[in-house]
């Protein structure tokens, strides 16, 4: 059953309830205290993967259920804010949106689907989210990752799967930074990774 | 190090695919007809040109789709990719 009130965060603390990278919180912290770089958690977005034929009826009245076509073009995002769309593969997506919104999302999706082929889950406790933000952002990632993330090709609103330091991650480019879905059984690999990666850059930023 | 161009995502690095050997290996019609050697020949028999070859590749750490490339075995020049069920292009 769909409802309106699908955006409308879960504030509720659930016990005993941790984010993979809560340990990694002081160190975040102390690593981006000199400006040029930010680290940080984003942690318990809701992740919706879906499987969809784009072209079929199912898709379209998807992307009219939740506000956001589904983008079709590789490596882009739709929508912003409380939900986005994030192209993974030519049928393939994962929905971003806030802690909490997970059943009702699922629930819009599946009622749109409308019995048709399409592969709705909720993959939320699959990752959590890193942000790597500021001037430094770039040359942080560089040391670990073989795209071109110059602005011109990797700007705001591309998103790409890849590797950073041989871990999987689903790369998503912003307008400060970028945020890195990583897997949660990869996320202290890829925390320690970045620290290490931002010793060079945690004093101020060049220039500054 | 390849540089691979993902027929979705374009160029990757190669480390981001696995390989899949020879394309367009049609899977035979009566599988059950065959003979051992027939299905062993159908198994284990590829090709192994000096020059264009034909071959799958997965680009598992990026769209995780299969797609189809003509590389050159003696300069690992890749000539084209294309998309699972698009013929195979035209190369010199
Ligand atoms: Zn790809």
């Amino acid at each position: 059953m769909a409802d309106s009130t699908v955006a409308v965060s879960m504030a509720v603390p659930i016990a005993g309830r941790r984010s993979p990278a809560a340990a990694y919180a002081a160190r975040f912290e102390a690593a981006s205290a000199g400006g040029g770089l930010r680290l940080a958690e984003i942690p318990f977005l809701t992740q919706v993967n879906l499987r969809v034929d784009p072209k079929s009826p199912a898709a379209e009245r998807i992307g009219t259920a939740i506000g956001v076509p589904l983008p079709v073009e590789p490596g882009t995002v739709a929508g912003g804010g409380d939900l986005e769309a994030l192209w993974l593969g030519p049928d393939e997506w994962v929905l971003l949106a806030p802690d909490g919104a997970a059943p009702g999302l699922v629930a819009r999706l599946t009622e749109a689907a409308g019995g048709e082929h399409v592969s709705v889950v909720d993959v939320s406790a699959q990752r959590t989210t890193l942000v790597v933000a500021g001037d430094r952002a770039r040359d942080v990632l560089a040391h670990g990752c073989t795209l071109d993330l110059h602005p011109r090709v990797f700007g705001p609103g591309r998103c790409a799967q890849t590797t950073l330091a041989r871990a999987g991650v689903v790369l998503v480019a912003g307008e400060d930074g970028f945020r890195l879905l990583v897997r949660s059984s990869f996320a202290g690999y890829v925390a320690e990774w970045l620290l290490d990666a931002s010793v060079e850059y945690a004093g101020p930023a060049a220039g500054a | 190090m390849l540089l691979i161009p993902c027929p979705w995502c374009g160029p990757r690095d190669e480390a981001e695919f696995h390989y899949g050997g020879q394309a367009h290996v049609a899977y035979p019609e009566n599988p059950a007809a065959l003979s051992d050697e027939e299905w062993a020949r159908y198994l284990f028999f590829r090709d192994n040109p000096k020059g264009l070859f034909a071959e799958r590749w997965s680009h598992t750490a990026g769209c995780r789709r299969w797609f189809n490339a003509v590389r050159d075995t003696a300069t690992n020049e890749i000539h084209a990719v294309y998309r699972v069920g698009e013929p195979r292009p035209v190369t010199a």
